[in-house]
């Protein structure tokens, strides 16, 4: 081997790229060569310091964001026939067929009822299915927070323009809950608002949008995923809350944040 | 009622989530030393999805780390002939043309003392980096940042295994001798 092919080999051999045989000939080349012995010396340490290095960008949370609102999402006005893997909803489901089997027995009007109350649920359950994915996607790193601030006055004018709603950002330090700041997500390919705080360890989504789900006043329970979620509407708006905090902790997050919603609710 | 193609729609960007967000970052990364724009960055990452998720049937492998930097490329490739700058990202393997011999760079003095590498903060390194042209930039930006492999950078760049070996040599070359006459506050990219 001459020193032409070794300065090319040795970056092979630096990258575990070559076989057994190569890596002997470049090894044994340079055991006898000075001048190579020195590039290989320099060149790993310059891999060295490359990979300790972060060089590497992270994808922004808006961007990917973006890219997630591009992706095909069940329509909103889902039918009962949606194909969803949670267990929970079986029940349901089979009831609403058994329902329907006895249906001769029911009135029109009483069954119309019952079908909307099923669509309808289903499409809270479809919404609280996407607050929980956006808000395991908030939890990868570099993606909680767009507006980083405990500043509850830059947090609300950033929203301005970027969802149709003016969310409130209510400060709730004093009573344990930290605001970390603000972020644009997607739920069901539409722009919400999401007001972060933090409990101890714990990140709460406060996702705020027009519309999100079956609209009722009082504040609706459930666990998905291991997660706590509640929603609520108020002041025509709809608000979800979600945390792995335990659920009487973040009932009282519930509680404080509605209250202080009631009391101002620009 | 849901139809059977909204619902094989559904099912495919499941698959195509599942598949192909966990490689944002990279797609991303490669974007920014391609690109040098944050804005321009963003917009190729994100033509790059749609084209993926477009030609996301069609797709058979073989890893989707590098069949989305592949489609990363093309679209930064597409854009910059859109915009006619010289800077296309050459698929030819005509490396002797490409501008090595650039000023800014020295072939490296093979002296003991060049043998000490200057020790530079990650800015730095990232705007030598930034720095190299195309496309040793390249080569090297999907060697020691997206830790492909030499069959995958070649399937990348569209060149065979012998090409990328020896545009890493002279990337890593012309790397070294700017390395040791940088600056640790080099301004990041010359363009």
């Amino acid at each position: 081997m001459n020193c032409a092919e070794c300065e090319v080999l040795l970056h092979a051999l630096i990258d575990g790229e070559l076989d057994a045989g190569h890596a002997r000939d470049v090894e044994a080349h340079v055991n006898g060569c000075a001048g190579c012995a020195e590039k290989l010396k320099v060149f790993r340490a310059m891999h060295d310091a490359m990979a300790k290095a972060d060089l590497k960008d992270k994808a922004p949370a808006h961007l990917r964001s973006r890219i997630e609102a591009m992706l095909p999402v069940p329509p909103a006005q889902a039918s009962a026939e949606i194909i969803r893997p949670r267990q929970f909803l079986q029940p349901s489901r089979r009831s609403f067929f058994g329902g329907f089997a006895v249906g001769t027995a029911l009135s029109a009007a009483a069954a119309a009822t019952l079908m909307f109350t099923v669509f309808s649920s289903d499409r809270e359950l479809t919404v609280a299915d996407e607050v929980v994915s956006a808000h395991i996607r908030s939890l990868q790193p570099g993606h909680l927070i767009d507006v980083e601030t405990s500043d509850q006055h830059t947090v609300k004018p950033w929203f301005d323009g970027k969802v149709d709603v003016a969310p409130p950002v209510i400060d709730l330090t004093a009573e344990g809950f930290t605001l970390l700041g603000g972020r644009l997500d997607y739920i069901g390919g539409e722009p919400v608002a999401s007001v972060v705080y933090k409990r101890r360890k714990h990140i709460i989504n406060l996702f705020v949008a027009q519309r999100l789900g079956t609209s009722h006043a009082n504040v609706t329970d459930r666990t998905v995923q291991g997660y706590n979620v509640r929603h609520w509407s108020a002041g025509g708006l709809d608000f979800w809350a979600i945390s792995d905090l335990d659920p009487a902790e973040l009932n009282e997050f519930v509680q404080k944040i509605s209250a202080a919603f009631r009391g101002n609710p620009s | 009622m849901m139809t059977g193609d909204a619902e094989a729609e559904h099912e495919k960007a499941r698959r195509f989530r599942d598949a192909a967000l966990p490689h944002l970052d990279d797609v991303y990364a490669l974007a920014r030393y391609l690109m040098r724009g944050t804005a321009d960055a963003e917009d190729a990452v994100q033509e790059c999805y749609l084209r993926a998720l477009r030609h996301f049937d069609s797709y058979r492998g073989p890893a989707m780390k590098p069949w989305l930097l592949t489609i990363l490329r093309n679209v930064c490739n597409a854009e910059f002939a859109r915009r006619g700058r010289q800077e296309v990202l050459t698929e030819t393997g005509d490396d002797d043309a490409a501008p090595e011999q650039s000023p800014l760079w020295q072939e490296p003095a093979a002296s003991p003392e060049a043998a000490l590498l200057r020790r530079h903060d990650d800015e730095t390194i990232r705007g030598l980096v930034a720095a190299l042209p195309q496309p040793f930039r390249e080569a090297l930006v999907l060697r020691e940042v997206n830790d492909l492999s030499y069959q995958e950078i070649a399937q990348v760049a569209g060149v065979p295994v012998g090409t990328v070996m020896s545009r890493l040599a002279r990337a890593r070359s012309m790397l070294r001798s700017a390395w040791n006459v940088a600056e640790s506050a080099m301004p990041g990219a010359v363009s």
